[in-house]
Parts: structure tokens; C-alpha cells; sequence
């Protein structure tokens, strides 16, 4: 069994609730953080190796070391749940059924970085957990965990909810802030990171959902047991939500130890490819990371079997591996359009590019349209390799990450599956009533000889 | 004339006070969730503007915001909205045949509203429910697992509701 440090609670009956969420336990990281230097706090964090949860991975305990502290000016810590990667459900799960769990690691964040007004933004479409999230703020302070003088520690903290309207770039922190101010979600270019200057240009921490829950557990136990938890510098527990076409899709907690294999197949996970169907590929970490075949997912370029955890699934670079990313697991069987799926995840990027970068804003837009022309049957081999060119032009001349990750999808669909490409554009008519199937991308573990 | 009522300009008043002094343009997304709620479902100019100047901002920062995001709607909409998910994961679960369902249902393309008023129907990029797919969004719910038999149910629903 998993250890479970984030998911443990989730199906206690009325663990959405203050006084049962308090009664396994709540709230003990708060009366114990109120007791410690907010400096300490953070040399916890530090010393657990959490590292980011919301896809870019960068340890928490050095974002949080590095916000500006001028003399009176105030700071703020936002709780990014803004969730928007395609695959990632994970922190809508958190929210959901463990509101508290939230709040709890909101309020030990807070007291550590000193924000007095913490934000929660939260994409528009979670209209409904804005009405939970509110409702565990309410209790929290009327039991006296938020608000004026918590516990009487002298500390005040209030915890507001914000809701986006449907932006995936509002994700990027900046945007974010952007948004959070009244404005379109344009991100800003770094430096100034939002440590020096964030929401309304006074030092800012933006923190993913489960990061800022993670928080709960390293404070309860010690920075130091929870890095004992994992791999390397993969400590802890991880949120994975899984997707497409398996048995059971929901959302796992994992120790990163376990193999890609076991998660895929197990019971207690995935429970296998559905329908009886074979692994194609999959998506392990959100849209945006590059989407492997069967066997380099199972296991690495050495023949070594691949772990859930930040450097296995990593392990090989992009011309072998992939990302632990956010988390969301989308797994494709063998009646999957490699092309098909490219495409709408191109769609998705040029609908979500913000428009301030000519590569983005452009890119995006005819990666869509050569996809769209290969998928009806309707391309050129050189298409292909114009694909290729934009995506490399598009990457890394941006202001944001968004532009990296809508390449990044194509670069990967064409590296590992160029002769899927090259067969929709011989095989026009064919390839609008038939599918390339495996081919040699079969799961080489899975597959009957 | 556009105008929210004496309990909905408390309503607004209290977002406004989630910020500090000065900083009441942060008001501005959720006020017009509220306005586009009140107001019959979209954000004509004569919304925007009204917004505007309840936040003391330029009728143009109320525009391009508007603009940017995708919730909200910039021309009028049926009753119902059905925005349906398309993005890899949905796709991958067969979201394009209860699109296919929904537009030989009720008989109108994709961003289309029936004769009666009564249903538009959108496709949308990804809203976090990958692993409940194929879904969609209608008003603040998510309907998630959808059959082209859970579709019907959603149509009689809503047609009984009148």
C-alpha cells in the first residue's frame, strides 16, 4: 500500500467539513507553524525537497527563500489553481474533497512568508468549488484558524477566492498576477520575478494547489522524515491524475518509487488499457511533455525499467523521455490517431496563446492548419518537416513557457512517430476510415508473442 | 437599463473589498461573471461600460478583458449553453461523435443557437475533467460520462423545464 499523506482522508464522510476534518487531525501544521520562526518554516520546506507541484518541478523552499522583504511593504502568497493542462485534474480533486486540506497548508504558508491577504485563483470553469473553498474559509475562522490574531499568535491572515474566466496561460504565474489585477492574462517578462515584484508590484509566492497542501505533511512531520519519502530528489508524494484510454482514470496519490508499468497496470492504479485494447503511448505529465510509444515509457533508452518520479521519467532527455510535469497521465491505446490527437492539442495552444509573441501567436496558428491538412489526408511529406521547423522556431523565443509547450507535443509526435505521419500523407483515403494501429511502438511487456 | 439591484451592488461592494485601497480594477473578472449572470448571459457594451464605471476604470480595460477570456460571451446565447470539451483526452474518449450527437439532435452547428432560444452549443478547450470524459459544461455544472442517452436526458430536462 502507497504511503498517502495528501489523499489519506479523502473518503471520511464530512472530511469537507471543519469539526471532522479537525477530528482526524486538522489543523495541527497551523499550531504548530504559529509556534515556530516563519524563517524555520521555510528551512523545513527547504529540507522536505518538495518541489514544485503544478508541471515546472523548481523546490518550493527556494522559491519561498528567495521573496524580497523590504520594510513595509506588504507581500502575498497565491494559491495557483488555475489547473488548466489538458490531463490535469488533480488539484480540482484536492479542492474538492479536502478544502480544509487547502486552507491548512494556506495558513502555515502564509504565517512562513508573512502574507496577510493570500489569494486563491482559481480557473472560472471550478465555479462550483469556489462555494466549498469559501465555505472551509468561513469555518476556519470561526473556530479562529484565519483571521484577526490566529490562535492568538498576533498573526492575521485572510484567504480570498478568485475566479479566472477561462485562460489557460492565467496557469503561468505571471499571467496569473496579470489576471488576479483586472487585466488580460499576458505574462510578464522575467526578471523581475514575482519574488521581487508580483501582485500589484510588491513581492509575491505563487504556489500550485499541492504544493501549498504538501505543506500540511512536511509540517507535521518534518522536513526532514518527508524527503525520506521517495527517490532522490523526487521526495515525497505526487498527485496523479489519470486519463484516456484505461480502466480506471481518476486520481492517485503515489510514493515516486513505483514503475510506470505497475501504475499503468496495477489495480490499485490505472488497472490496465481498456477494452482489452494494447498501450499505444501515453502523455505522462500534461499535454505539454512530450508524449512517448509504449516501450520508451515502459522502460528507458538503457532497458531499465521507468519510475513515476521527476528523473526517470525524464531519464534520456526528449529524445527517449519525457516529464513528470504536472501529473496528468493521458494513456492511448493501439486504435489511437497519433496525428489526430497532435492535432488537438495544437488546437488547444493556438486557442490559448495570449497573442504578445509572433513565434506563439503565429506558430501555434499554422501548426494547427498543417496538422489539420495532414490529418484529412490533404498533406505533403514536406509538411512534415515545415511542422518540425516551426515547432523548433516556436521554442524558446517567448516571454512565457506556453510557446515551449505547444512545440514541445508536435516535436515529440513527429520524433517518435514520423512513419505515422508519413502514412496519412501516402495513404490519403485510407487514413479517414483506417488506423495505423501499433506498429512497432507495441508494448514490448504486454504484447502476446 | 442596465443595472444591478441594491443587494447585488453589496454583492459587488465586497469583492471590491478583497483588495487593498486603490487596487479595485482586481474586481473586474469576477464582476463580470456577475454582470454576464445578471444580464441575460452575455456582456453587451452597455454591460461593459455600466462595469466600468462601478470600478472607475476606461470603458477600454473592461474590453480587453472581455475579449481575452473564454467565458465570457460576447453575443447573446440560448438558455442553455452547451460547451462541449474536444481536447486530447475528451477526444481520445469520443467527444467528436456526442458533438456529432448533440448537432443532429438539435439540428444546428457548433456555435449556433436553436430557432427557439432554447440551446447553443459550443466546443470548448480543456476544463479539468479528463478523467470523467467526455463531458461538458452547462452554466456552473459540469455533466460528465456522456452517452448519447445521458444527452437526450439533458435535452428532455432542460425542454421540461420550461
Amino acid at each position: 500500500m502507497a504511503t498517502k499523506l495528501l489523499l489519506a482522508k479523502a473518503h471520511v464522510e464530512g472530511i469537507r467539513h471543519f469539526e471532522v476534518y479537525r477530528r482526524e487531525g486538522g489543523y495541527a501544521a497551523v499550531e504548530k507553524a504559529l509556534k515556530m520562526e516563519p524563517a524555520a518554516i521555510v528551512e523545513e520546506v527547504k529540507k522536505s525537497g518538495l518541489r514544485g507541484r503544478g508541471g515546472a518541478g523548481f523546490p518550493a523552499g527556494m522559491k519561498w527563500s528567495f521573496l524580497a522583504k523590504p520594510e513595509g511593504v506588504p507581500r502575498y502568497l497565491v494559491c495557483n489553481a488555475d489547473e488548466s493542462e489538458p490531463g490535469t485534474f488533480k488539484d480540482r480533486y484536492l479542492m474538492e474533497f479536502l478544502p480544509h486540506l487547502l486552507i491548512e497548508g494556506l495558513v502555515v504558508s502564509s504565517f512562513a512568508l508573512g502574507s496577510n491577504r493570500t489569494y486563491i485563483y482559481i480557473r472560472g470553469e471550478y465555479a462550483w468549488i469556489v462555494g466549498i473553498l469559501e465555505q472551509a474559509i468561513a469555518e476556519a475562522k470561526q473556530n479562529g484558524f484565519l483571521g484577526k490574531n490566529i490562535l492568538g499568535s498576533g498573526f492575521d491572515c485572510e484567504i480570498y477566492v478568485q475566479r479566472g474566466a477561462g485562460a489557460y496561460i492565467c496557469g503561468e504565474e505571471t499571467a496569473l498576477i496579470e489576471s488576479l489585477e483586472g487585466k488580460r492574462g499576458n505574462p510578464r517578462i522575467k526578471p523581475p520575478f514575482p519574488a521581487i515584484k508580483g501582485l500589484w508590484d510588491c513581492p509575491t509566492v505563487v504556489n500550485n494547489v499541492e504544493t501549498l497542501a504538501a505543506v500540511v505533511p512536511i509540517m507535521n512531520m518534518g522536513g526532514e522524515e518527508y524527503a525520506k519519502i521517495g527517490v532522490g530528489r523526487s521526495t515525497g508524494t505526487k498527485l496523479i491524475s489519470a486519463c484516456g484510454n484505461i480502466n480506471k482514470p481518476g486520481v492517485y496519490e503515489i510514493d515516486m518509487t513505483i514503475s510506470v508499468e505497475e501504475f499503468i497496470y496495477s489495480d490499485e492504479y490505472c488497472g490496465g488499457i481498456a477494452n482489452g485494447k494494447k498501450l499505444k503511448a501515453c502523455i505522462p505529465g500534461g499535454s505539454s511533455v512530450p508524449i512517448l510509444p509504449a516501450n520508451l515509457l515502459l522502460t528507458t533508452a538503457k532497458g531499465e525499467p521507468r519510475l513515476m518520479n521527476y528523473e526517470s521519467l525524464a531519464d534520456g532527455g526528449f529524445a527517449t523521455g519525457s516529464m513528470l510535469g504536472s501529473g496528468g497521465f493521458i494513456v492511448l491505446d493501439e486504435d489511437q490517431c497519433i496525428v489526430k490527437n497532435t492535432l488537438t492539442l495544437a488546437r488547444f495552444y493556438r486557442h490559448e496563446s495570449c497573442g504578445q509573441c509572433s513565434p506563439c501567436r503565429e506558430g501555434t496558428g499554422w501548426m494547427e492548419k498543417i496538422l489539420g491538412k495532414i490529418e484529412s489526408g490533404k498533406g505533403a511529406i514536406s509538411d512534415i518537416d515545415l511542422l518540425w521547423d516551426i515547432q523548433r522556431k516556436i521554442e524558446g523565443n517567448t516571454i512565457c513557457p506556453l510557446g515551449d509547450a505547444a512545440a514541445w507535443p508536435v516535436a515529440a509526435a513527429i520524433r517518435h512517430f514520423r512513419d505515422e505521419f508519413e502514412w496519412h500523407v501516402n495513404n490519403p483515403e485510407l487514413c479517414q476510415t483506417q488506423n495505423f494501429g501499433l506498429a512497432h511502438y507495441a508494448d514490448p511487456i504486454h504484447v502476446p508473442a | 437599463m442596465v443595472k444591478f439591484s441594491e443587494d447585488k451592488l453589496k454583492e459587488v461592494q465586497s469583492m471590491i473589498d478583497r483588495y487593498p485601497e486603490g487596487k479595485q480594477k482586481s474586481a473586474l473578472i469576477p464582476l463580470l461573471h456577475l454582470a454576464q449572470e445578471e444580464f441575460g448571459g452575455w456582456l453587451s457594451a452597455e454591460t461593459m461600460d455600466y462595469v466600468g464605471s462601478l470600478l472607475g476604470i476606461e470603458p477600454i480595460e473592461v474590453y480587453e478583458v472581455a475579449t481575452f477570456y473564454s467565458m465570457y460571451n460576447l453575443q447573446p446565447v440560448g438558455k442553455h449553453v452547451f460547451e462541449v470539451c474536444h481536447t486530447g483526452p475528451c477526444m481520445l474518449k469520443g467527444s467528436d461523435d456526442i458533438i456529432g450527437y448533440i448537432k443532429s439532435t438539435l439540428g444546428i452547428k457548433v456555435g449556433e443557437t436553436t430557432a427557439d432560444g432554447m440551446f447553443t452549443l459550443k466546443t470548448v478547450e480543456c476544463l479539468g475533467a479528463c478523467g470523467y470524459a467526455p463531458m461538458m459544461q452547462m452554466g456552473i455544472d459540469y455533466r460528465e460520462h456522456l452517452t448519447e442517452t445521458k444527452v437526450d436526458e439533458i435535452i428532455a430536462a432542460c425542454r421540461n423545464k420550461q
